[in-house]
């Protein structure tokens, strides 16, 4: 019985995990196939995600106490708007003059503009990590039992982790129907395609791109805002494992695939927490990193990939 | 964009101006608000928001005084823009200069640097809109930015074109320069030391510039390589290593022995890792790389019983020289029958000696790594490598091997790699996996990236600019980084192809055609 229970308590923390590599991994996985680069500055947008929510919950806990619901959704859409001027201001300022530019000039661009931003957040909040004190308690108890020792062991499945999985769930679904349903997801979807003629069909492809990056980092945000009330501490630095990891997530489920970005996200984050909790938590980073290289090997094109073919 | 009305007169778009500058205002705004204007602060016992209303309102009003100046320039108010960008940047010097405490009412910031910093934006405003006037009173024919900004492209572009003809002038005087350094007039042990350091990443430069200026190969890892060279030599040659300790050893191998050694090891490490990841393309290589850096510093860290993990291993000897140990015997573990080069020569121990003779040892081994690129260039393999870097399908029905030809130039580069890690452990007299992390793969890249992809001098020149410049300004160590990640956005965003780019096909089949292009096709209207 403690097996299973130590199972389930791994399973659901890897699905929250999963939930925040998934969401970041969106962002990762749409820029790349509309403007076929590696957005590296947008581990730092999601940093930047975090540090809003915690800003607004500590505007909020100033102004005096507001029901935690609303606090709650108050903070989701601040963070989501703040950071996705951060992620249209980025996109603005220095990727769009490079579009035409060679793919390692651009990956250069945000690189400098990752180093950039996490400097900035540092001197502007200090390097200090900033705790946020747990928002969400409580939840229902699934399983109750007795580890080895004889001590009891319960399983829970907080309200938090609840909340985190079906606003994962609430964002995927209202994603999909914008990218599949809505002008702005055909016009979208054809700039992926051919971004010449899209133009030629009168779809504005500047403010094409430029959504993306603003939906891209509104669901980093989102994420930001997951890990605060998840881990309760932030600093500048979160967004660069968070972002590689998001990033091998999307390769994992196949660049440019948005269901894959999510199903890599939640692999991604179980693959860490099983590992960590079954075998070496020092070594978990090495294991998500050789996972990256044996699916690079063995299906280069990701799970749900299409396969890319090089035209002369 | 909009429309640009080159002559001043003629009726200007009121309504689209007043959108710009107000849009301006409101990213600025809402950019600066969440950030800047609410900073996090601790308190006993938790954190609380402190208000800087001020900043983001100086923010704001610079933001839409620049882009004001910007607007003004592009509708020809030449010397609307040189008469107020002037008139700031005036107050603001003579303020920073002579003004006493009394000054900080009016000032924008509260940093002295961010002050200076707008100081001199105004001055290249004022500049350029003088350089503008001047140039239409002359010509009265008017460019727009366009056309300016190409000429400027054009201009860069023949001094790459200049330099890589005269490269051997340039090397040479660049080698005479760096010989005679370290006996210059006024040469402390801080130049020397900031010397060494520069000297580091110049080889570190033309190592990786084998695997990504020839072969065309994104490596975001190299300091893995860089690492494996440096734990290689520490761990053989520091009294202080568990490997010497778990042999039975108490003095560790002369770091000339361990050189070839590291070089080696970190050759084997680039050969293992690019044997499965070569296939990939440009950018997933790059990301895998970058793993396979985070993957070596990881285990560096948990391996405790070999690399002592964050503790690091010390007490790592300098080099030898001629077979004498060039320590002063302050050290009570260092063994009785070893003769100090000082003493063999009859001179006081002097720190400073030891620096130069670091000095001379990466310069020398900077040179090799230069001679060994250029002369490689020129052999099959190498001229592979730049085929494959322009087109791989082409090389492969051409019978090029494109995993192999990558896996040389991989292992190569990595060799390179491990030969200045090891100078590193040597000179550092300390390893730790904290001086290998990703931030120096980034900065290794930059280097050469910046400098102009293959471009032996622009690393040379880009090494100068990210690392001496920045070791030299101490004093503003804590803005060292956010300037490092700038200039490399504001780099590529002028020169895409790197500061000195200049590509010219080792060989050449037929006679040159002359180059049209861009500097014709941008002239004047």
């Amino acid at each position: 019985m403690y097996h299973v229970a130590y199972f389930l308590d791994q399973l659901i923390n890897g699905v929250t995990l999963g939930a925040i590599y998934g969401l970041v991994a969106i962002g990762y996985t749409m820029v790349y196939g509309i403007i076929g680069m590696i957005n590296f500055a947008h581990g730092e947008i999601f940093m930047i995600g975090t540090f809003v929510s915690l800003i607004v919950f500590l505007l909020l806990g100033l102004a005096g106490g507001v029901w935690l619901p609303l606090a709650i959704l108050i903070v989701l859409l601040a963070a989501m708007l703040f950071t996705a001027i951060y992620g249209w201001t980025l996109e603005r300022v220095a990727y769009r003059r490079l579009r035409a530019s060679p793919r390692l000039a651009a990956l250069i661009t945000a690189i400098g503009m990752s180093i950039f931003l996490q400097n900035y957040v540092q001197l502007l909040q200090g390097a200090r990590n900033k705790p946020l004190p747990p928002q969400i308690t409580g939840g229902v108890e699934v399983v109750n039992t007795s580890n080895r020792a004889g001590e009891a062991y319960a399983v829970s499945l907080s309200y938090l982790q609840m909340l985190i999985i079906v606003l994962t769930i609430v964002l995927m679904v209202v994603f999909t129907v914008l990218i599949t349903r809505t002008a702005l997801g055909r016009a979208q979807r054809a700039c992926e395609q051919d971004r010449g003629m899209a133009a030629l069909l009168g779809i504005n492809v500047d403010r094409t791109i430029s959504l993306t990056f603003v939906i891209g980092a509104s669901l980093a945000a989102v994420a930001g805002l997951i890990f605060m009330l998840r881990y309760g501490a932030t600093d500048f630095f979160v967004g660069f494992l968070t972002g590689l990891k998001a990033f091998t997530a999307a390769v994992l489920g196949g660049i440019g695939s948005l269901p894959g970005a999510m199903l890599g996200g939640l692999l991604i984050g179980l693959i860490e927490v099983f590992f960590a909790g079954y075998f070496n938590l020092e070594y978990k980073d090495v294991a998500t990193f050789t996972v990256l290289v044996l699916v690079l090997i063995f299906r280069p094109t990701g799970l749900l990939g299409k396969p890319d073919i090089e035209k002369v | 964009m909009a429309a640009t009305i080159p002559h001043a007169g003629r009726p200007v778009d009121r309504r689209g101006i007043l959108i710009e500058l107000g849009g301006t205002a409101l990213v600025v705004f809402a950019l600066t608000i969440s950030l800047v204007g609410f900073h996090i602060k601790d308190i006993s016992g938790g954190i609380t928001l402190d208000l800087r209303i001020v900043d983001v309102v100086s923010a704001v009003a610079i933001a839409l005084v620049v882009r004001g100046w910007m607007i003004l320039m592009r509708h020809g108010y030449y010397r609307v823009v040189t008469i107020s960008a002037g008139a700031v940047a005036a107050i603001l010097v003579v303020s920073l200069l002579f003004g006493g405490a009394g000054v900080q009412f009016y000032m924008p910031f509260k940093a002295k640097l961010l002050q200076w910093l707008l100081a001199i934006l105004s001055t290249g405003f004022a500049i350029g809109a003088a350089l503008r006037m001047a140039r239409d009173g002359r010509t009265a024919v008017a460019e727009d930015d366009g056309a300016a900004s190409d000429k400027q492209v054009a201009l860069m572009d023949r001094v790459g074109a200049q330099v890589q003809r005269n490269a051997l002038w340039i090397g040479g005087f660049l080698f005479a320069a760096a010989a005679c350094f370290p006996f210059m007039p006024g040469v402390n042990l801080q130049y020397l030391d900031i010397g060494v350091l520069v000297l580091t990443y110049i080889m570190l430069g033309w190592g990786l510039n084998i695997v990504v200026g020839l072969a065309g190969l994104l490596d975001l890892g190299y300091v893995a390589f860089y690492a494996v060279g440096a734990y290689s030599f520490a761990l053989f040659a520091s009294p202080d290593s568990p490997l010497l300790q778990e042999l039975g050893l108490t003095e560790g191998i002369s770091f000339w022995l361990c050189l070839p050694f590291a070089g080696l090891m970190a050759a084997l490490a680039g050969v293992a890792l690019g044997f499965p990841v070569l296939r990939l393309r440009g950018d997933y290589l790059a990301i895998v790389t970058l793993g396979f850096g985070e993957m070596i510093r990881v285990t560096l860290l948990n391996f405790y019983s070999l690399t002592k993990g964050p503790d690091g291993i010390s007490k790592i000897p300098p080099p030898s020289l001629l077979g004498y140990s060039t320590e002063s015997k302050m050290d009570e573990e260092t063994l009785e029958n070893t003769t100090e080069f000082h003493t063999a020569m009859g001179w006081e121990f002097d720190q400073a000696d030891t620096t130069v003779l670091l000095y001379f040892v990466i310069l020398a081994m900077a040179l090799a790594t230069n001679f060994f690129t250029v002369r490689i260039r020129k052999l099959p393999v190498g001229r592979a490598w730049e085929a494959l870097r322009e087109d791989e399908i082409a090389c492969r029905s051409l019978g090029i091997n494109p995993t192999n030809t990558k896996l040389t130039a991989f292992g190569l580069g990595a060799m390179f790699g491990g030969f200045a890690g090891s100078f590193f452990a040597t000179r550092q007299t300390f390893v730790s996996p904290e001086s290998f992390t990703f931030i120096e793969s980034a900065v290794i890249l930059a280097i050469v990236v910046l400098g102009g992809f293959g471009s032996q001098i622009g690393v040379v020149v880009a090494a100068f600019l990210l690392i001496g410049l920045p070791e030299i300004f101490r004093e503003l160590q804590e803005y060292r980084m956010l300037f490092f990640g700038g200039s490399m956005v504001l780099i590529m965003l002028w020169r895409p192809a790197g500061l000195l780019a200049h590509r010219e096909p080792t060989i050449r089949m037929h006679r040159r055609k002359a180059r049209g292009g861009r500097a014709e096709a941008g002239g004047a209207a």
